[in-house]
């Protein structure tokens, strides 16, 4: 579960300490893969980290709630109330100029069911922080369009498949789904035999289709 | 159609009339978009030659230019995505092969590396460099099929054939290959389900010696060519700010003049033991887009050269298990696909069965930035636009 890996405090040999379970089969595979170091070298990503948190944690105090690494990867958890300022000075000061990509993740029996994960990349530093808002079932989050554009069509599809609303989007109306669908499939809740079945009956006149 | 009962047209222009209303009001919802009296709305597909696919645009026009557009998507919506959370990691590979499906190769590359990723093994370099090879053939075909289809919509129709002669023998290695020409599923998590056959570095050298000279004839047909650069310079003009903004990535976002490229500044596969250079074009423009993709088929010659001279003996397939269960955790594994940043997050909670797999499509992303390329343009540079940004819809919708 990726809200339960370590509090933020050694992210530079972050990846060996997430769960009791974990580290016997994840860390000793990488073991043989360490000596070709050339791959994947995302400008020594450890230190880096840690500044790049120490300055988020100055700045931003209890707002970012967690900080983690997993392979590799830097991962902040902040707080859903303060996405817009946090949003703007990633933006504006740590350079990460580019939104890679826009998602959520349903996990319905936590007490806040989604989160919404945003994979930048700053061409300035080569590297890609991911941030992380949870938002409880109701809950909206504020809409990143306006730091970057591209979140418009990302977010929109977010809407339609996990029903998150974003306050402040210019436009939340489904994107790959037809406008009166019902419900939003990727929540795990959203069983697709359910669908399945109920479009048979309706239109075929059977029971199921299975 | 006899005399006195309403014809076609008519009915078409009745029906026009009410189905208006509703892009009307669809189109109310931006700044501005209210039809003046000289402006007209047209659809355009989702059964269109040149939408390359099921891709439906609604153009607000004012006389001939475009004043505006909506592009309306997921006529291909097959929920990927969602059967990812219903298929074991090795089960899920050939779907991904149905996103991009000019590109198979790539798309399983991303994939099966994303997953390696995550459950910390690497392939061995034999497959790696075996993967770096077909996934550069991959990206050759599906520039060619790009400028061919490109190249039509302009209206030349001849550099179709060439190009598809071309493609023709690079799905005949994927078949030797693996006996799939489109959706190959040519890889493995892990490595390699096939080593190389016997004649493989003789085909692609074989290929790529040709390709030189087919690469010229293709030049000769368009770069210096009146109508072709009347139709293409000056059309679809996206800034690198603009560009960056949109989050538009591979060919299109270097030839606003960004230098990046994932297979440099992220190295995977084997891309970081060969020398090729990353072409940039100056002003984002439809000619821009061309020449920069033109260039990256030499260079992925260029790369397929190396990479033949010495491919590592050795094992095919990493260590890894008949039943794949990565640790808890999430990973986010992006590559250079042939249209831009192919980008896999999945998230693990240690069974067998992916949690999430997010697919962070490069079709999907830069079609995006369609309306920003095509306000002002004539109504016949629509096509041109469409056509230069490389969209498959198979990706857009998933």
């Amino acid at each position: 579960m990726a809200d339960d890996p370590k509090e933020q405090q050694p992210p530079p040999l972050g990846s060996a300490g997430e769960k009791p379970a974990a580290p016997g089969a994840a860390p000793a595979p990488p073991k043989p893969v360490a000596p070709p170091v050339p791959k994947a070298p995302p400008v020594g990503p450890a230190p880096l980290d840690n500044d790049l948190v120490k300055r988020y944690r100055a700045r931003f105090g209890a707002a970012i709630r967690e900080a983690v690494e997993d392979r590799k990867q830097a991962i902040l958890v902040v707080e859903r109330e303060h996405l817009a300022e946090i949003a703007r000075y990633t933006h504006d000061e740590e350079k990460f100029n580019l939104l890679s990509d826009l998602t959520a993740v349903d996990w319905p029996k936590r007490e806040k069911r989604f989160d919404v994960v945003l994979n930048l990349y700053s061409f300035t530093h080569n590297a890609r922080l991911r941030l992380k808002v949870q938002a409880g079932a109701g809950e909206s989050v504020t809409s990143v369009s306006g730091v970057w554009p591209t979140a418009n069509w990302l977010e929109r599809e977010v809407y339609d498949m996990f029903g998150i609303e974003f306050a402040g989007h210019p436009n939340l109306q489904r994107i790959l789904l037809p406008e009166e669908w019902q419900g939003f499939p990727l929540r795990k809740d959203y069983d697709i035999l359910t669908q399945d079945q109920a479009w048979v009956r309706e239109n075929l006149g059977i029971e199921s289709g299975q | 159609m006899g005399a006195g009962e309403p014809g076609d047209r008519e009915r078409a222009v009745a029906e026009e009339g009410s189905k208006n209303q509703t892009v009307e009001n669809t189109l109310k919802a931006g700044p501005g978009t209210l039809l003046g009296a000289d402006e007209l709305i047209l659809n355009m597909g989702p059964q269109h030659p040149s939408t390359h696919g099921v891709l439906r645009v609604k153009l607000k026009l004012d006389g001939e230019r475009v004043a505006g557009s909506e592009c309306v998507i997921g006529y291909l919506h097959r929920g990927v995505e969602k059967i990812a959370e219903h298929r074991t990691y090795q089960q899920f590979g050939p779907y991904v092969d149905r996103m991009d499906y000019v590109a198979a190769v790539s798309n399983g590359l991303g994939y099966c590396e994303a997953v390696e990723k995550l459950l910390g093994v690497e392939a061995p370099p034999r497959a790696k460099v075996i993967r770096t090879i077909l996934t550069e053939l991959q990206r050759i075909a599906s520039h060619l099929l790009w400028l061919g289809t490109h190249a039509l919509d302009i209206g030349a129709l001849t550099p179709l054939f060439y190009c598809l002669r071309e493609r023709e023998e690079i799905l005949k290695i994927f078949e030797k290959y693996c006996g799939a020409r489109l959706t190959t599923h040519a890889f493995r998590i892990g490595g390699l389900q096939y080593d190389a056959y016997d004649t493989l570095e003789k085909d692609t050298e074989r290929f790529c010696n040709d390709f030189h000279r087919r690469i010229a004839e293709y030049e000769e047909l368009l770069t210096g060519n009146r109508i072709w650069i009347a139709r293409t310079q000056g059309v679809g003009i996206l800034s690198a700010e603009d560009a960056i903004a949109m989050g538009v990535t591979g060919p299109v976002l270097r030839a606003s003049g960004v230098q990046w490229d994932i297979r440099k500044a992220m190295p995977y596969a084997a891309y970081d033991q060969y020398e090729f250079d990353v072409p940039v074009g100056k002003t984002g423009d439809t000619y821009d887009r061309y020449l920069v993709r033109m260039e990256e088929m030499r260079q992925s010659v260029r790369i397929c050269m190396q990479a033949i001279q010495n491919i590592p003996a050795g094992p095919i397939l990493g260590k890894v298990g008949k039943v794949m269960k990565p640790p808890v955790g999430e990973v986010y594994h992006a590559i250079e696909a042939p249209k831009g940043e192919l980008g896999y997050y999945i998230v693990s909670d240690g069974t067998v069965q992916p949690y999430r797999v997010r697919i962070r499509p490069p079709s999907f992303v830069n079609l995006q930035a369609f309306d920003k390329m095509v306000r002002g343009h004539l109504v016949a540079d629509v096509v041109a636009i469409i056509g230069t940004l490389d969209i498959v819809l198979g990706e857009v919708d998933r």
